[in-house]
């Protein structure tokens, strides 16, 4: 196996691992400053049971980003050392960046929001709380700034650079701004961050779907659940327009990754249709299995039902073919995910607002596993735009004359001097670290779910003979909570 | 002072927030078994649970100051020594995770595991970086286009894991001094013997560092003899090095641990003194060198990311220090409390 498609496949398992905890740490900050904000205002002791609770599941979460976020760092050295000489002047920046204004603020104030609930104010514990959501937005920020210029390059040259009489081009940047606000970077971030509040949301809503269906913990679980829907909702809903303008975006400044996106191998005449979903087939230039809207994609890039949208027949020329199958995919897979989470948390308004949503259990038990199918939507949308980015690591752009410039193809982007039986030595070894913090993750969450937000009495059974122990143990049976009537949750 | 200078100075700045603050930590957790009992352990992790996440960011931001500043440096580093990389990696993921996730349930075994863990992750890293600064000391080959033609085994030269003892004992000595700082009674006592016993070996490590130095790497000592700076920060250094065994003697451990703090900077500075202008040194072809210019982001970027550098570190010295202001006091644990 060669040394670059062993890298790839490093990339992206190390960077596939590391994404399932930083659009949950993004999207779970925001509950929390709204929990503890809530909690300063009413003094409500429900709020800042929740808080604590959220922010232990925070905490879990944050190590294991912080624990895989520096393999990331590391990695482009590592292994992309031809692409880190590229692009250092440019990209490195933005990392640069990103460790100066995001990472000590985090990591800073994540020790207040974890071991200071006894040592500061509740106004600065708030305060801790806003620094690390913060901290964790402005980490999206820069790491989005430099993804973002990798698919959609602007505001650099390329420059001659000169190492002992070595010349080879580079590229440099000649703005600041426009290399941060490049084409993509607006759209992108705000997927990016829809995404982590779906993610967010939708990880509240599955443990306090649990509680409630285990009739524990329920008017904690009850709260969380609604303060949950309504982000999901909200941000669910805003996904849709966001995921519009993203593809919009992308046929204008990557039409070959927008081909590979829809499986559109033919321009073809009149208008392109839109694969609702299908099997895109390299050999046929077709997609099989497939139902399709006629004149549908036209009409969301042209705006025109008859206008062909320009299909790889005529692209891949220029900009080279991504692997279509994969693109089609997660592409669609990433949109079908989109629409079932607008229809779910739409229907459990809708039951919600009828006073029926806690007695669905069905609709409860979606929730409980749903969590998973955000993780896998955010997932499989960071794939659709990586592997539609290929051949490229940084996509070409057209200069005045239309020619393409500036790009990097992957291939051409590995160290000069790793060798392939080194990197799979490095998979091996993260694949064996990475098996033991996944059963660790699952084992932790567990455990904190199951303790659940309570500080539950330690319940030290009495030493009970013949008639006392019938009365102790009806006496225990008083404590525990009567079954959970639905008709009382729209209170 | 042009922007590379100001550059290598910048980074230089990093690593020594790094070997300072993250040098106590890494102590610690090479210090970590020697702790008894349960209480004792947590004791030890709760005296750095809430900061060694912030002092790892510096040596993050000093990867990505080096990416961004120069790029071929990073680039050429990273990716020849790759294999000692995937080992700091793995280090560093589990000692993150030893840290944070030894309290969470009180399974004799399982607390048992991250002990170890703790320990051994530390000193694996400690190790590795006093490698690291051993072969940038003597130089590496590197051919014209100033990429690493070594293998492996050619880091682990004889000197370079000298220097890999010395940060041992010296992060030991520093993790010990900052423990006796955070704890009380019995324990404090016993930390008070390994602190002299930790010194101890430092110096020894210090002294048979610096004499092989001198003898074997005269480029490293050529600064002495043109610059009256490099003479005052080797005085300063040999000072703090002097005066952490009188500060213990007269049972000052916060200055004790200024000292050592001191000691760990000026040895920074002589380390990029001794590199300056290289970032990677060529050895045997000096002329193949990274300099901190033929290595350089353009001046443009240099220009940028001071500003960058120049808006945000007053912001991360602040909240460092509110921090450190608000975990300040020493870690009292009960026997019977599991929690923490």
């Amino acid at each position: 196996m060669d040394v670059v498609f062993l890298s790839r496949l490093q990339f992206a398992f190390t960077i596939m691992f590391h994404y399932l905890f930083p659009p949950l740490t993004i999207g779970l900050g925001i509950v929390l400053v709204f929990l503890e904000y809530r909690w300063l205002r009413t003094g409500d002791e429900l709020y800042h049971r929740a808080a604590k609770f959220w922010t232990k599941m925070f905490g879990i979460n944050f190590a294991l980003g912080v624990a895989t976020g520096i393999v990331m760092e590391f990695q482009f050295g590592t292994n992309w050392a031809v692409y880190s000489r590229y692009v250092g002047d440019v990209f490195g920046s933005a990392l640069a960046a990103e460790g100066i204004f995001a990472f000590f603020l985090e990591s800073g104030f994540l020790a207040v929001l974890l071991y200071g609930w006894d040592k500061v104010s509740r106004g600065f514990h708030f305060f801790a709380t806003c620094m690390v959501a913060l901290g964790s937005i402005f980490s999206s920020i820069w790491i989005v700034v430099a993804n973002s210029w990798q698919q959609t390059p602007a505001g650099f040259q390329l420059v001659e650079h000169e190492i002992n009489g070595h010349a080879f081009l580079r590229a440099e940047i000649t703005d600041f701004w426009q290399m941060v606000f490049n084409p993509s970077t607006i759209n992108r971030l705000v997927h990016v961050w829809l995404g982590a509040f779906i993610l967010g949301a939708f990880f509240v809503m599955s443990i306090s779907a649990w509680y409630v269906l285990k009739n524990r913990h329920r008017e904690f679980a009850v709260r969380s659940f609604t303060g949950g829907l309504l982000l999901g909702t909200v941000a669910a809903l805003a996904q849709l327009i966001s995921g519009h303008f993203n593809a919009d975006m992308v046929s204008h400044h990557q039409p070959a990754k927008l081909a590979a996106f829809e499986g559109h191998y033919e321009t073809g005449e009149g208008g392109t249709a839109l694969h609702l979903w299908g099997w895109p087939d390299d050999e046929t230039r077709g997609v099989k299995g497939s139902v399709a809207i006629p004149g549908l994609l036209s009409m969301l890039v042209h705006q025109d039902l008859h206008t062909p949208v320009k299909g790889l027949d005529q692209l891949e020329e220029d900009y080279g073919r991504p692997p279509v199958w994969l693109s089609f995919q997660s592409y669609h897979l990433m949109i079908w995910l989109g629409m079932l989470f607008i229809a779910s948390t739409l229907y459990a308004c809708w039951c919600w607002w009828r006073g029926s949503l806690f007695s669905r259990r069905w609709l409860l038990w979606f929730f409980v596993f749903a969590v998973m199918l955000a993780f896998v939507a955010n997932e499989v949308g960071w794939v659709a735009a990586e592997v539609g980015r290929q051949p490229w690591s940084v996509y070409p752009t057209p200069d005045g004359t239309g020619q393409l410039v500036g790009g990097l193809k992957t291939a051409d982007s590995v160290s000069e001097v790793v060798r392939s039986e080194q990197v799979l030595g490095s998979i091996i070894m993260f694949g064996f670290i990475y098996f033991l913090l996944f059963v660790l993750w699952v084992f932790l969450l567990d455990r904190a779910i199951k303790q659940g937000p309570d500080r539950e009495p330690v319940l030290e059974p009495p030493p009970v003979t013949g008639g006392e122990a019938a009365a102790a143990i009806t006496a225990r049976a008083a404590h525990v909570p009567p079954p959970f009537d639905p008709r009382n949750e729209a209170e | 002072m042009d922007l590379n200078l100001i550059w290598f100075v910048l980074l230089g700045v990093l690593l020594a927030g790094y070997a300072i603050l993250d040098g106590f930590d890494l102590g610690v957790g090479m210090l970590h078994l020697l702790a008894r009992g349960d209480a004792q352990r947590r004791t030890f992790i709760a005296s750095v649970g809430p900061v060694w996440d912030g002092n790892e960011v510096w040596l993050v931001t000093f990867g990505g100051a080096l990416f961004a500043a120069f790029p071929e440096a990073y680039a050429t580093v990273f990716s020849g020594f790759y294999f000692v990389f995937m080992l700091v990696l793995v280090a560093l993921i589990f000692r993150a995770i030893s840290l944070d996730f030894r309290s969470k349930t009180e399974s004799p075994a399982w607390r048992r595991t991250w002990d170890i863990g703790f320990c051994v992750s530390s000193t694996l890293a400690t190790v590795l970086f006093g490698v690291g600064v051993g072969n940038a000391m003597v130089g590496v080959p590197l051919n014209t286009r100033g990429i690493y033609e070594g293998g492996f085994w050619n880091l682990l030269n004889p000197y370079s894991l000298a220097v890999g003892g010395l940060a041992v004992t010296m992060f030991l000595m520093h993790g010990a001094i900052y423990l006796h700082l955070k704890t009380t009674g019995s324990l404090q006592q016993r930390i008070y013997r390994w602190m002299w016993i930790t010194y101890g070996a430092f110096v020894t490590m210090y002294l048979l560092v610096t004499v092989v130095t001198w003898i074997t790497i005269p480029r490293a000592t050529t600064p002495l003899a043109s610059s009256p700076f490099a003479w005052a920060v080797a005085v300063v250094n040999l000072l703090a090095v002097l005066s952490i065994p009188y500060a213990l003697y007269r049972d000052w451990s916060g200055r004790a641990f200024l000292a050592s703090c001191l000691a760990v900077a000026a040895l920074v500075l002589l380390l990029g003194l001794a590199l300056f202008p290289n970032l990677v040194t060529s050895d045997p072809e000096p002329a193949n060198s990274l300099t901190i210019y033929n290595a350089a982001s353009s001046q443009k970027t240099l220009g940028i990311m001071l500003i960058v550098a120049g808006i945000g570190m007053p912001f991360v010295i602040a909240y460092t220090a509110i921090i450190y202001w608000v975990f300040r006091h020493r870690v009292e644990i009960e026997a019977k409390d599991h929690r923490a």
